[in-house]
């Protein structure tokens, strides 16, 4: 299962896509919004995302967890827009019949999931506020309209 | 020819909109876009080395020649998942 969406996750309702008679194992990373980047405060967070795109990116990257260790029970479910801190952006979920391939697969989702998938997360704090990865540019920069 | 571009995160910021129409000679590149766009909107491509392109949400390189109604993408540093 991949899915994008606005609403709170369920990382119970997304594990329970990945249970087969045939799984000894499954394997879930929760990526959760954290208080604080640096030192600096975080009061909340907005995930942006490219939905279609993003879509088809895990796709493409639950593709090569099934070339690679054989996982054919998989969930990848991304959250976006506002997010509290302590909320769930992310569930990984992976199923398979012996614990070392689940647990490499789903470390392997999340590190690729920072490379290409477009999703965009931007940290406020109480003094301005920062798109992660462009960490130059600390302040809103003016419109050009 | 005319295509769509989509603009995302930092990028849909500094130019105020989401999504620019912009229309091109035939055979037009990538590249031939992202000048428009810098003429039309300077300062959009400050970092332009750290932004990827997707065309109908592939990434692609400059000298990706472009279609009538392609949707291209420009597609600034991601930061999903977790840090």
């Amino acid at each position: 299962m991949i899915l994008l969406t606005r609403e709170p996750l369920d990382p119970e309702a997304v594990a329970r896509t990945v249970e087969d008679p045939g799984n000894g194992a499954v394997v879930t990373f929760l990526g959760v919004t954290r208080n604080q980047t640096d030192g600096r405060g975080v009061l909340h967070l907005e995930y942006e995302a490219y939905p279609e795109m993003a879509a088809k990116m895990l796709g493409r990257i639950a593709q090569e967890v099934e070339a690679r260790w054989d996982i054919r029970h998989y969930a990848i479910a991304h959250r976006f827009g506002r997010l509290e801190i302590g909320e769930v952006s992310l569930v990984v979920a992976m199923g398979s019949p012996h614990r070392e391939e689940a647990f490499a697969a789903c470390a392997y989702v999340v590190d690729r999931i920072k490379e290409n998938v477009p999703i965009w997360k931007k940290e406020f704090f109480a003094d301005g506020e920062v798109w992660v990865g462009m960490e130059g540019h600390h302040h809103r920069q003016p419109s050009l309209r | 020819m005319h295509t769509n571009v989509k603009l995302f995160a930092i990028l849909r910021e500094r130019a105020g909109t989401g999504q620019i129409a912009l229309s091109l000679p035939e055979r037009a590149t990538v590249a031939d876009a992202l000048r428009q766009l810098q003429e039309r909107y300077p300062g959009l491509l400050l970092d332009a080395a750290s932004t990827m392109i997707a065309v109908n949400m592939e990434y692609v390189a400059e000298d990706h020649s472009l279609k009538d109604g392609d949707e291209v993408a420009l597609i600034p540093p991601v930061s999903g998942g977790n840090q």
